[in-house]
């Protein structure tokens, strides 16, 4: 019997604590711990509400538009304008929203994934005299190849040919993310961190120069997105294949929906969004979702056992470092007693199960150019492959939205600021299911409760000792290799997990 | 004969942070990333990031091996750049970067060991530089800024502070160039918050394309009113950086040219200072403000 403790585990956001016991070469039981409290929450308490959706998009850098949509809809909700955003205001947070699904899908594959594929080192051999790949042969020469290096060792599999074009498209990923970045601050302001969006809708209208800049830095994006992302995350599929048979998970899929076509709907369960909400498992049989079955439980989490089993509306964040049981900064949230597991994959069977004909097209498409069923999907490969199509449909849908905009129409409406109210804002993340509460008293914030994706993905053991996704998906892998665990790795980092927004 | 490449060796360590000054680094567009990591930076010198969480091929107990060998082997000659407060409550408790021979590494510890070797450090971000969002009231974790945890611990490292929440890449990329072409930066270069004059000696109010309302009296009443942002919480006044002029992502846009108030985030008051956000500056004693009111 061995014990395999990652601590960090790299190359995702924050602070992740990985250990596994494996008993003849396989994986009997796991533990998922996040490292880093800070209590935004806590900190939230007595400011004015407006606040908050500047401070919890720090919550996280990778995703704060996360968060600020999540915030901004809960202000919304808790100021009586949710049904009231004019279109402008609307098609403009989802065209700063879908420019960081964008960003952040294609740093996941190139920039926190790719190096557990794609072997660096290779390029020492390079004789090819493209300028870009002699710069990067010329750095390994130089004898100091991190972060490249130290690495596992044992397990790279690409071909020559794709491995070079694999490094050089690293290189042009880099390049990639920062334009859907500069492509959000169009409208965003800048980011990370974005002004652009707030309660009653955002700070500036469109204009038509705006509409035509965005345009062409989306469609230089699209193009990346359809020649170099997808082929490469299949072409890294074909050669990996046996990772559609790791790394299952729990088999349960939730998502709240994301990307408001219409705005006119209170209800954000019943609003009409590009991918719907709902939940599903592996049988894909869709179910609706109703956020009062959520609560978040704490028995194994670093929380006062007093506060465990809560609706979020009610939630607390009482912390107790070193509470015997507790071994994470996470909390377990559950819906109806089960885990969930929520991101791309998550939104794609949903909507795969509500009969959404372009998502049916874009899976079934690359299903049948690997060979694979559909039972397939949920795996490492099966997430990779559903954050890529996904972002492939987000941009397209983003091409359309642009065209929307009505540079003389209001991207604004006014409201009171109440001294009484609650709120709730759903929306889905690049990483999944992401919900704020808000309640207000005497014009301040009295609680603050958020919900974030990898706090489902990542959680610990529940009140009942259930295990979340990602340890779900850790136990019963086989590790061929303990000194170079890859298995338990890319496992993991198929999650992408954010552990800075799963604590908060 | 080819030069030999000058390495500078880097350790980024990220701390009670939300990596997004991370990001932020990653969409410096001129030197672009790529430029920075892979090629030589400036002609024959190397910025080597060696230790980075978020994009480094290692993981678990042979990253921190990698941390520490620097610390140990490089002593005296590698930069530490620090991300994120350090929360120092109940004995740094609540942070930890890794696990060594089953104990958790705190973020304490870790500031501790390698700020004391370090041949400069640079505290990216507000948080690392002044506390920031995890230091807000009531700081639940005891977050304290990089000063203030080598203050506490007796650490003399020379300290560059690059507040933003996040930074501009290209104050980053432009303090690594400084320490690259001329070494380290002088006091005189650095204001009474070690923050590099170049970059932050001017408040936000003396470059503002909107100057000319504020001088006028001229005030935006809701969001979408031309006019300055001042009544709308804007907290250009009091705040030191060269956005107006540098503007962010690139150059397409930056806070106050989306019509959105400056909220502050370069300043030790972030945020509890500078907010509410959406609040007019109280109590401020801005040139002409009072002359306006008193026609």
């Amino acid at each position: 019997m061995t014990h395999i403790v990652i601590d960090p585990i790299t190359r995702i956001e924050g602070h992740l604590k990985i250990e596994v016991v494996v008993e003849d070469g396989q994986v009997k039981d796991a533990r998922s711990s996040g490292t880093l409290f800070r209590g935004i929450e806590l900190i939230l308490r007595g400011r004015d509400p407006r606040d908050a959706q500047l401070i919890t998009q720090r919550i996280c850098g990778v995703c704060p538009i996360a968060h600020a949509m999540a915030s901004t809809l809960c202000l919304d909700s808790a100021f009586g304008t949710v049904a009231k955003i004019p279109d402008n205001g609307r098609i403009i947070r989802n065209l700063i929203f879908g420019s960081n699904f964008i960003q952040s899908h294609i740093l996941h594959f190139y920039h926190l994934t790719a190096l557990d594929y794609v072997d660096i080192a290779q390029l020492v051999n390079y004789e090819g005299g493209e300028a870009m790949l002699e710069s990067i042969k010329a750095f390994i020469g130089r004898g100091q190849p991190g972060p490249f290096l130290p690495r596992y060792e044992g397990d790279y599999r690409l071909p020559p040919k794709v491995n070079q074009q694999a490094v050089a498209h690293y290189v042009e990923a880099l390049a990639a993310r920062r334009k859907a970045h500069e492509m959000l601050a169009i409208f965003g302001g800048k980011m990370p961190h974005q002004v652009g969006i707030v309660p009653g809708g955002v700070t500036q209208g469109p204009t038509i120069d705006k509409i035509a800049a965005f345009l062409w830095r989306l469609n230089e994006l699209r193009d990346f997105i359809s020649h170099i992302y997808i082929p490469d995350v299949l072409a890294v599929a074909q050669v990996y294949s046996d990772y559609f048979e790791i790394g299952a998970g729990c088999g349960n899929f939730l998502s709240y929906g994301v990307f408001d076509l219409d705005g006119s709907e209170a209800d954000l369960t019943k609003r009409d969004r590009l991918l719907k909400g709902g939940l599903c498992s592996t049988d894909l049989v869709a179910h609706p979702l109703h956020p009062s079955k959520i609560r978040e439980e704490v028995r194994h989490s670093w929380y006062a056992d007093s506060s465990s089993g809560r609706h979020p509306s009610q939630g607390a964040t009482e912390p107790q470092p070193g509470k015997p049981g507790g071994y994470s900064w996470l909390k377990s949230p559950r819906y109806e007693g089960q885990a969930c597991e929520v991101g791309p994959l998550a939104r794609m069977l949903v909507n795969y199960a509500a009969g959404n004909a372009a998502v049916r097209e874009l899976v079934d498409s690359a299903l049948s150019t690997l060979g694979a069923p559909p039972t397939a999907l949920a795996s490492v490969l099966g997430r990779h492959a559903a954050r890529a199509l996904e972002c492939k449909l987000v941009a397209d849908a983003m091409a359309d939205w642009v065209l929307q905009l009505k540079p003389d129409a209001p991207a604004y409406v006014e409201y009171e600021l109440p001294v009484e109210a609650e709120g709730m804002g759903l929306t889905d993340a690049p990483r999944g299911a992401i919900g704020h509460w808000i309640s207000i008293k005497n014009g301040v914030i009295a609680n603050y409760q958020a919900v974030v994706p990898t706090t489902w993905n990542c959680s610990p053991r529940d009140d009942r000792d259930q295990p979340g996704p990602v340890e779900q998906a850790l136990i019963g892998t086989r590790v061929k290799d303990k000194e170079n665990p890859f298995e338990i790795v890319r496992i993991v980092r198929s999650f992408d997990p954010c552990l800075a927004c799963a604590i908060h | 004969m080819a030069k030999m490449t000058q390495e500078y060796p880097v350790v980024w360590l990220q701390c009670a942070a939300c990596s997004g000054c991370a990001v932020s680094v990653l969409n410096s567009a001129s030197p672009s990333i790529k430029n920075v990591l892979v090629d030589e930076l400036l002609p024959g010198k190397h910025v080597n990031l060696r230790f980075h969480p978020t994009v480094m091929a290692a993981s678990g107990e042979m990253a921190i091996q990698v941390m520490e060998d620097m610390a140990r082997d490089l002593a005296g000659g590698y930069l530490l750049v620090v991300e994120g407060a350090i929360p120092t409550a109940m004995d740094g408790v609540y942070g930890s970067v890794g696990e060594r021979n089953g104990q958790p590494v705190s973020m304490v510890e870790c500031v501790r060991s390698l700020g004391q070797r370090a041949l400069a450090t640079i505290a990216l971000g507000t948080c690392a530089a002044f506390g920031g969002i995890p230091a807000a009231k009531p700081n639940p974790t005891g977050c304290i800024s990089v000063r203030d945890a080598f203050a506490a611990h007796g650490i003399t490292t020379p300290l560059i502070n690059v507040p933003g929440c996040p930074p501009h890449p290209d104050w980053f990329t432009g303090t690594i160039a400084h320490i690259l072409l001329q070494g380290l930066p002088s006091p005189d270069d650095l204001d009474e918050h070690l923050r590099p004059r170049i970059f932050y000696g001017q408040l936000i109010h003396e470059n503002c394309p909107r100057r000319a309302y504020f001088d006028e009296g001229k005030f935006a009443k809701k969001l979408g009113d031309e006019g300055c942002l001042y009544e709308l919480g804007c907290k250009g006044p009091i705040t030191h950086a060269d956005c107006p002029l540098r503007h962010w992502n690139n150059g397409v846009n930056w806070v106050i040219g989306n019509h959105a108030p400056c909220n502050g985030c370069v300043e030790p008051g972030f945020p509890d200072i500078t907010s509410p956000f959406y609040q007019k500056l109280q109590d401020v004693n801005i040139p002409r403000i009072g002359e306006y009111w008193q026609k």
